[in-house]
């Protein structure tokens, strides 16, 4: 068996700048993943739907535009709609503090700021799918 | 490598696969890429449902515009004919050095998105030096079984060694694109042997015309050589000058994919193809060559799985450890291993 981690990385909403999402594919493919990166301005349906078609363990969502907090929530309700409820979600853009405890609440496993080590990311990654 | 959750028995899955549940059919096709031998039991029990779509391939070398033109192939069949569904699998490659990839085909095929009469799944080579992973033939295969009319398969694009997909391929599309090199480049690809229909894309570049008189050239120079089977065996035969004249000559073709122009001749293409290997004994002679590849292909890991699972790793390792040190050769190692 040759299973991989696989991982999509999507850039929503209308900002322009995927530099964060690109390092983080990089770095997870570095670690071993395969990472399907779909590029900018992706709708919630589109990322849930690529989530579906690639089969992936986790959705990284890099988020610069502000709208986080109508956004994310969105995205996790349409993976739950395609009962990808088991896909892990987690963030990454300018999100402040006071924002990370309700997008948790919708399902966001975790948000990772500015500066975020991407050792970091990948360990956390790494930890979700380990086997005891 | 595992999930928090037991994986779903497999005859359920390939069930609700074939009913149309899409969320199925993407866990099958993982469980098929994975491989091992719960993938062949899979493989077997969707078999007699394969055979019915059309399988194109797609490949040429990277920056000719693969992507775009998959995706305006599909799109375009879509709005001519809503009612043939499509399946896409695109390859990229993984890295020798990790074990990972950047899986970005999707990118430049944003314009299917919404549209659940197409499914777009990215493979990762896993090792493969062919243009294609390893489970290609098998996910286009479940793909099939599951209902797919037409199934595009785009390749890696390294150029030069993708033939793979002739042999998962009824249709193969090499796609050029102008200024990408000189003449030699295109004796030097092999490639152009493969190719059923030849596109150059990006067309309205300058230097269209010297890129597809060259193609032209090509074509003329070229007797293209002819796999055959020989007592059982894959022999390459170059094709007799006295070739029957009614054997298929590669169409060449120009598009802009990123424009749209040009999509509609290139299906046509593809449809007179599918049409003389109806026809043409070629056609035959091919599915034969491909029967025999997978047979074996099977054979040969069947065969290494079911030896290696009777001497174990640890008399594996100390052959490779003898081996290694120049106590003994290769060859008698492996006449060991199979006594």
């Amino acid at each position: 068996m040759d299973k991989k981690i696989r991982i999509l990385i999507a850039k929503p909403g209308l900002d322009g700048h995927d530099r964060g999402a690109k390092v983080i594919a990089r770095a997870l493919r570095d670690a071993g993943m395969e990472v399907i990166y779909t590029g900018l301005r992706q709708t919630p349906e589109m990322i849930a739907e690529a989530a579906l078609q690639e089969d992936v363990d986790a959705v990284g969502l890099s988020i610069l535009s502000g709208a986080h907090l109508t956004l994310l929530p969105r995205i996790a309700a349409c993976l739950r709609e395609r009962d990808l409820e088991d896909v892990l979600i987690f963030a990454g853009g300018i999100i402040p503090d006071e924002d990370v405890q309700p997008l948790k609440d919708a399902g966001i496993a975790a948000v990772f700021g500015p500066g975020t080590n991407t050792d970091h990311v990948v360990e956390f990654i790494r930890g979700q799918f380990q086997t005891a | 490598m595992a999930n928090s959750k037991l994986p779903e028995a497999l005859p359920a899955l390939v069930d609700r696969a074939l009913q149309g549940d899409r969320r199925a059919l993407s866990r099958l096709i993982s469980r098929v890429e994975n491989g091992g031998t719960e993938a062949w039991s899979a493989l077997a029990a969707i078999y007699p449902r394969t055979g019915r779509a059309q399988i194109v391939g797609v490949t040429g070398a990277p920056g000719t515009g693969k992507s775009t033109l998959v995706s305006e192939i599909a799109k375009f069949t879509r709005q001519q004919h809503p009612e043939i569904t499509v399946g896409i699998v695109a390859v990229d490659p993984t890295s020798p050095f990790s074990g990972g990839a950047v899986l970005g085909d999707r990118i430049r095929m944003r314009d299917l998105a919404g549209d659940a009469g197409v499914f777009i799944r990215s493979m990762a080579t896993r090792g493969s030096l062919g243009g294609l992973a390893r489970a290609t033939t098998d996910v286009v295969k479940v793909l099939d079984a599951v209902g797919f009319q037409l199934i595009l398969i785009e390749t890696v694009g390294a150029g030069q060694s993708e033939i793979d997909i002739a042999r998962t391929a009824d249709t193969v599309i090499v796609v050029e694109a102008p200024g990408l090199g000189d003449e030699v480049q295109a004796i030097k690809a092999g490639i152009l042997e493969i190719a059923d229909v030849l596109v150059v894309n990006k067309a309205d570049r300058d230097g269209v015309q010297s890129t597809v008189n060259a193609l032209h050239t090509m074509i003329d120079l070229g007797k293209a050589p002819t796999s055959v089977l020989h007592h059982g065996h894959l022999m390459t035969i170059a094709a007799p000058p006295e070739a029957p004249i009614d054997r298929w000559r590669p169409p060449i073709l120009k598009t802009v994919a990123s424009e749209s122009t040009g999509i509609a001749e290139v299906l046509d293409a593809v449809a007179q193809h599918r049409a003389y290997l109806t026809h043409h004994p070629e056609g035959q002679q091919r599915a034969k060559v491909r029967a025999a590849i997978e047979l074996e292909t099977i054979l040969r890991d069947t065969l290494l799985q079911r030896l290696l699972d009777r001497v174990g790793p640890a008399d594996l390792n100390h052959t490779i450890e003898q081996v290694a040190a120049r106590a003994v050769d290769p060859y008698s190692a492996a006449e060991q291993l199979l006594s």
